[in-house]
């Protein structure tokens, strides 16, 4: 496993944008250089729709969002990257698993697509890495919440991410799989050094985790 | 058994039905997937014609056939100067009265099966690196298959009973578009007919009983996969 963070001294994440929801307007700025931030707030916030606005489902209104020095969405100079040119790893609130696949097809579902240079991780070592192995010839319906969610987080690496979004990834889990996953988590930050945005609304998670912390 | 006429009758019905629900298959599923994922303005009123042949009566939408495709017709004496193909008084014919008679069916089934596939899968398959297409095609396509085929199925049954717009259309013509419900018809006008209308009123029922059945078992398969925690 390797990878080489971001180039020179660009921030992992720099984001200045407004999105239209409905009647409302999300407005977040912040740059980061942490290994891991923590996007902040209430719920209905719109912590979600920035992640969205950052992995390119959502398409902002203005501003620009330029992630490990990669300018992703500019509107002001007419960039806006599909989803599948913007290599983030995107672990959402519900793990999302493909109904129709088993887990070793979900893992793979990414990794196939994936240009070889990006690549940083086997299919055996996510496995060993999240520990996952005994589960790749299960249907995602017959997984746990912490196992569904442990193999989202496979699926995510295997596709070979420049960066990773993590969408209150413990919210659906007991105590005792969130403990687990949190330190899945810090592995991923200490050991693959991706810049990750981490959204929650739980103060205790962010305490752990987080080197730098942006209000919404 | 069966007598060699009323073999006929029953292939030529199976005939029309394929032909006409295989015709309308892709039309069905593009219109499906426009009314479950895409706003447009005048969507409404799209959503209305496609069902106008459920409720419009069936001898109105084969005189309006008539007046599309018939040898004068727009559409009619286009296809026959451009590729020399005539539909009326041909079993093509009644394929394509039966088509439009299903397709509401078919899109209304298909539809559902759309509606029922979250979206959010096809966002998770896009940020894994999928463009629009290669979603559509691992993600959405088949996961709404089940619903595709009980609609494809639910048409096939509805072309089988097809009667008014195919008679108004292409009119009765023995081993052309005589198919089982005009067979039926001609035979109770006739006076020793009974047991011909018997037999084949039992193949009609039998076989709508059967796509029915198959129907129904497809259209279940898309609503009991998903559940646990993958959503």
């Amino acid at each position: 496993m390797s990878f080489n963070g971001p180039p020179g001294d660009a921030p992992a994440f720099d984001v200045d944008v407004a999105i239209r929801r409905g009647n409302r307007l999300i407005e977040a700025r912040f740059t980061s250089t942490a290994g891991l931030t923590a996007l902040f707030g209430p719920s209905g916030a719109g912590k979600t729709s920035v992640l969205d606005a950052i992995a390119g489902l959502l398409r902002p209104e203005r501003g620009h969002i330029a992630i490990a020095g990669v300018t992703v969405f500019d509107a002001g100079r007419g960039i806006d990257l599909p989803p599948e040119q913007r290599a983030c790893g995107y672990v959402f609130q519900q793990a999302r698993l493909f109904p129709h696949r088993r887990v070793r097809d979900n893992l793979l579902y990414g990794e196939r697509l994936a240009p070889a240079d990006r690549r940083f991780m086997t299919l055996q070592e996510a496995s060993a890495f999240l520990g996952i192995g005994h589960l790749l010839d299960r249907w995602p319906r017959t997984l746990s919440g912490g196992e569904a969610q442990r193999v989202a987080i496979g699926r995510a690496l295997l596709a070979g991410p420049r960066f990773l979004l993590l969408d209150e990834p413990l919210a659906s889990l007991d105590a005792e799989r969130r403990d687990e996953i949190m330190q899945v988590i810090e592995r991923l930050r200490d050991e693959l050094r991706l810049p990750i945005l981490y959204v929650s609304h739980d103060r205790t998670e962010i305490d752990r985790l987080a080197g730098n912390v942006v209000r919404l | 058994m069966l007598s060699a006429e009323e073999w006929e009758i029953v292939l030529l019905s199976l005939k029309v039905s394929v032909a006409g629900v295989g015709l309308m298959l892709p039309l069905a599923f593009a219109l499906a997937w426009l009314l479950a994922r895409v706003r447009f303005p005048g969507k409404v009123l799209v959503d209305a014609l496609i069902h106008l042949p459920l409720v419009v009566p069936p001898v109105v939408t084969g005189w309006l056939l008539l007046i599309a495709f018939g040898g004068n017709g727009p559409v009619g004496s286009w296809l026959d100067r451009a590729f020399g193909i005539t539909l009326m008084f041909r079993w093509t014919g009644a394929a394509l009265a039966a088509a439009i008679m299903a397709l509401p069916l078919m899109v209304r089934a298909m539809r559902l099966s759309l509606e029922a596939v979250d979206t959010r899968l096809e966002d998770a398959a896009r940020t894994l690196g999928a463009g629009p297409w290669r979603a559509f095609l691992t993600i959405t396509f088949p996961l709404s298959l089940p619903g595709i085929l009980a609609g494809a199925v639910l048409g096939f049954a509805r072309s089988i009973g097809e009667f008014g717009a195919t008679i108004t259309f292409v009119s009765n013509i023995p081993g052309e578009t005589r198919t089982l419900p005009l067979a039926i018809y001609s035979a109770l006008q006739m006076p020793d007919g009974d047991a011909m209308v018997a037999r084949l009123a039992g193949i009609s029922v039998a076989l709508s009983l059967m796509a029915l059945v198959v129907s129904e078992l497809l259209a279940r398969r898309f609503g009991t996969r998903g559940g646990g925690h993958v959503l």
